[in-house]
C-alpha cells in the first residue's frame, strides 16, 4: 500500500540527504521550474503570475527562465482564458492557468464543465484537454464571503474532471508534476494557510500518484478522513486524543476525485469509526461522497457498518467577523471532541486545551 | 473574371451542403436521425466561401450549426451522416451527434451546444498555432465561426481583447442571420454598428451584407495572406445571411409569425447556388449534380449499414489515458 511517510514537519523522521525543508509555495514553484524545463509544451499563465509578487511567491522567477510566451499575465477574462487554455490544450500544449481565488472559477464553469470535462469523449477522443487549474482557497483572516470558498465538491460531481487538494509540501511538488503530466483536465486546490508550511521535499523530480490517498499517520480506534487544510487541524487533533489514550488513524484522501475509497475502506474495517472532516460545506459534498461509498462497500460484504460522522464548514456563507469566522470552520479542538464523542458516547463531554500556536495565527494579511 | 475552377469548386461545396441537409429534412420525419439538427441552408455561401482559401492543416471552430463548415471544410461525409445516425462509424463514434461534428485531420475542432463557447477555444488553438510557428516558421489560422447571437456574449469580447493583445492567427467570422431562436436582432442589439465596436480593439473588420460568395472567399483569403505574412491577427468578418429553415428541425416556419416572407424573398432571389449554377456550362453543372447525388447516396448507404456502438463504449473515452 501507498503509505510513505508524512511529511509535516513535527511528524517527520530524519531527513535523508536529498530532501530538505521548504515552504509549500516553495515546492509548487519548483514543481513549474523542473517540468517546464523537461516539457516546452508546459506553460503557465493567469492574472497577476507575472507580477513582483509571483502568487505568493510560487510563479516568482519563471517568466524570465523561460520567458514570456510561456509565462504571462492574463486579461480578467477568466471565461476566455479558460476557454483559451483548452484550446491551447487541445492543440497540444500543457496549460497550467491560474486562479488567485477559487472563488473566480464560477466565471469559468461554462468553459470547464461544458468543454475541459467533455471534449475528450464527446470527441471520441480525438482530443484530450492535458490542463491544469490552479485554484487558491481560504481560509485566512476575513476573507468573507467570495474570497475563501473551497468548490471542490461542485466539480466532483462532473465525469472527466480530476480534483486534487494536497496538504503538504512534498505532495503539492508530487501532484503539481502528476497533474501537469495527467492527460485530462484537474483542478488543482492551494489552501493558502498551507502555503508557508514546511516540509521535507526532494530535490529531484517525481510523481505522487492523482487517485491515491496517504495515511498520515496511523492508528486503531478512529479513522480521520480530512481534506486540505484539515489534515493539519486533523494531526494536531490527534495529538490531543493520544492524551486521552485514543489512538487515530489520519487518512489525507490527496486527490478527491479519482477518490481511492479502498484505503478508507481498509482503515475503517480495521478502526470501526469513520470522521470525515472536509474543508468545505457537508451538503452534496465530499463527506457525502466517501459516507456513501463506504455504505456501499460494507453493504456489499454484508459487514457491520462502522460508527460514521462528518464536519466541514457551517452551512452558512462564509462571515468576516473574527468570532463567527472561529466558529465557522471546524479545528483541532471541534475534531477531537466529536471523536471523543464517538468513542465514548454521546452524553461525554472533554474540555479541551486550547492549541498553542496554528497557521491562522501565523497569518499576515492583507492579500 | 472568375475561374471555371473556382466557381466549379464553390458550386459544388454549397450545393453538397444544401442538399445534404435537404436529405436530411426528407428523412428526418423516419427517425434514422435521433438528435436535434441545426440546418445551415440559406447560409451555404459563407461556409463555402471562408473554407475554400485555408489549407488542410488551418482549422476551423464552429458552432452548433456546423454541418456547412464540417463539409465545407472537407470533413468525412460518410463519417458525418453515420455520426447524424449514431453509428460507431461517425466521426465520433456516435457520441457526438449533429451539434459536435468534428474531424481533427481536416482541421475541424469540435463544436459546441453552448453559444460562443468555442470562440475562446479557438484562440486557444491559434495561440498554440502561433507557438509553433516559432519553430516552423509556417503560420497556421484558426477561424471561429459563430453567430450575431454569439456576439452578445462576454467571452466573445474577452476573446478579442485577448487575441489582439496577442496577435493571435485568429479569424472571427460572425455568420449574421439576424436571428436568435425566434428573437430578432432587433429586440437584442442595442445598436447593429458591430463592426464599429470590434474596430475598437484596433483590429481589421470587414462586412459583406449580400450573401456574395466571392466576397466572402476574397476577404479571407487576403486575411489569411496578411496573417501568414505579417505574422498579426486576428481579423473580424461579418457576414449577412438569411436562415431559411427554422431554427432546430427540418421545417420551413415562413407561416410562423416571427418569420418575414420579403426578406426571405430578396436572399432567395440572390441565392448564391443559382447564381453559380448559372455560371457553370450545363453539361459541367450537370456532372456536379450527379456526384452530389452520389455522394449523398453513398453516405446514407455508408449509415444505414453501419453498426451502433457496443454498450461498453459508454464508459470509453471519460477519461485519457
Amino acid at each position: 500500500m501507498y503509505t510513505q511517510a508524512e511529511r509535516q514537519k513535527e511528524f517527520v523522521d530524519a531527513p535523508s540527504s536529498d530532501v530538505r525543508l521548504i515552504r509549500y509555495v516553495d515546492a509548487l514553484r519548483e514543481a513549474f521550474e523542473q517540468e517546464m524545463e523537461r516539457d516546452p509544451k508546459v506553460f503557465l499563465f493567469g492574472l497577476d503570475v507575472d507580477d513582483h509578487k509571483g502568487i505568493q511567491g510560487s510563479t516568482l522567477g519563471l517568466q524570465e527562465k523561460f520567458g514570456k510566451d510561456r509565462v504571462f499575465g492574463t486579461p480578467l477574462s477568466e471565461d476566455a482564458m479558460t476557454g483559451v487554455a483548452i484550446g491551447a490544450a487541445m492543440a497540444g500544449l500543457r496549460p497550467i492557468h491560474v486562479h488567485i481565488r477559487m472563488d473566480f472559477m464560477l466565471l469559468c464553469m461554462n468553459q470547464l464543465v461544458n468543454m475541459a470535462a467533455k471534449s475528450h469523449y464527446m470527441y471520441n477522443g480525438q482530443v484530450s484537454v492535458p490542463l491544469v487549474v490552479r485554484a487558491m482557497i481560504g481560509r485566512s483572516w476575513g476573507q468573507g464571503g467570495q474570497h475563501s470558498q473551497a468548490l471542490h465538491a461542485l466539480f466532483m460531481h462532473i465525469p472527466g474532471l480530476k480534483i486534487v487538494a494536497p496538504s503538504n509540501a512534498n505532495d503539492a511538488k508530487g501532484c503539481m508534476i502528476a497533474a501537469i503530466r495527467d492527460n485530462n483536465p484537474v483542478i488543482f486546490i492551494e489552501h493558502r494557510l498551507l502555503y508557508a508550511v514546511d516540509g521535507y521535499v526532494p530535490y529531484q523530480s517525481y510523481e505522487v500518484p492523482l487517485g491515491k490517498a496517504r495515511i498520515l499517520q496511523e492508528g486503531d480506534d478512529v479513522t480521520i478522513v480530512a481534506v486540505s487544510h484539515m489534515v493539519m487541524e486533523a494531526l494536531r487533533a490527534r495529538k490531543h486524543l493520544e492524551t486521552a489514550g485514543i489512538y487515530a488513524e489520519i487518512i489525507d484522501p490527496i486527490s478527491l476525485w479519482p477518490l481511492d475509497i479502498n484505503t478508507i475502506v481498509e482503515s475503517v474495517r480495521k478502526t470501526g469509526h469513520l470522521l470525515i472532516v472536509d474543508n468545505a460545506w457537508l451538503t452534496c459534498g465530499a463527506s457525502s461522497e466517501i459516507l456513501t461509498q463506504v455504505y456501499e462497500a460494507c453493504s456489499q460484504t454484508g459487514e457491520s457498518l462502522p460508527k460514521m460522522a462528518r464536519m466541514g464548514f457551517a452551512f452558512t456563507t462564509c462571515p468576516t467577523t473574527k468570532p463567527l469566522e472561529n466558529a465557522y470552520y471546524p479545528n483541532s479542538r471541534t475534531i477531537a471532541a466529536k471523536v471523543y464523542q464517538m468513542i465514548k458516547g454521546h452524553d461525554q463531554h472533554w474540555d479541551l486545551p486550547v492549541d498553542i500556536k496554528t497557521e491562522i495565527d501565523a497569518f499576515k494579511g492583507p492579500f | 473574371m472568375y475561374t471555371q475552377e473556382l466557381v466549379t469548386r464553390l458550386y459544388k461545396r454549397m450545393s453538397l451542403i444544401r442538399r445534404f441537409e435537404l436529405r436530411l429534412a426528407e428523412i428526418y420525419h423516419t427517425d434514422a436521425i435521433k438528435s436535434p439538427v441545426h440546418l445551415s441552408v440559406g447560409q451555404e455561401a459563407i461556409a463555402a466561401g471562408v473554407c475554400d482559401p485555408l489549407e488542410k492543416s488551418d482549422f476551423i471552430s464552429n458552432t452548433y450549426r456546423c454541418h456547412a463548415t464540417y463539409i465545407a471544410k472537407g470533413g468525412d461525409l460518410n463519417a458525418m451522416m453515420a455520426e447524424l445516425y449514431g453509428k460507431e462509424a461517425g466521426c465520433a463514434g456516435g457520441k457526438a451527434g449533429s451539434m459536435h461534428l468534428v474531424d481533427m485531420q481536416h482541421g475541424i475542432l469540435g463544436a459546441s451546444a453552448v453559444v460562443a463557447t468555442t470562440i475562446p477555444v479557438a484562440a486557444g488553438y491559434a495561440l498554440a498555432m502561433k507557438m509553433e510557428a516559432k519553430m516552423t516558421g509556417y503560420q497556421r489560422v484558426v477561424v471561429s465561426m459563430f453567430g450575431d447571437g454569439g456576439t452578445e456574449e462576454g467571452c466573445f469580447y474577452e476573446t478579442i481583447n485577448f487575441a489582439t493583445l496577442h496577435k493571435l492567427p485568429l479569424i472571427l467570422v460572425c455568420e449574421n442571420n439576424r436571428l436568435a431562436i425566434h428573437t430578432p436582432i432587433e429586440k437584442r442589439w442595442a445598436t447593429e454598428r458591430l463592426c464599429e465596436r470590434v474596430a475598437t480593439y484596433g483590429i481589421q473588420t470587414h462586412k459583406i451584407d449580400d450573401g456574395d460568395v466571392f466576397k466572402v472567399r476574397d476577404t479571407i483569403a487576403r486575411a489569411l495572406n496578411h496573417i501568414r505574412q505579417q505574422g498579426e491577427g486576428p481579423i473580424f468578418l461579418e457576414c449577412a445571411t438569411y436562415r431559411w429553415l427554422e431554427h432546430v428541425g427540418p421545417r420551413d416556419d415562413h407561416q410562423d409569425s416571427y418569420r418575414d416572407t420579403k426578406e426571405y424573398r430578396w436572399w432567395q432571389e440572390n441565392d448564391q447556388i443559382i447564381r453559380l449554377g448559372n455560371m457553370l456550362d450545363e453539361e459541367i453543372r450537370r456532372r456536379l449534380d450527379n456526384e452530389i447525388t452520389e455522394d449523398i447516396r453513398a453516405a446514407e448507404e455508408f449509415a444505414e449499414n453501419s453498426a451502433y456502438p457496443a454498450d461498453k463504449e459508454l464508459y470509453t473515452h471519460v477519461y485519457a489515458s
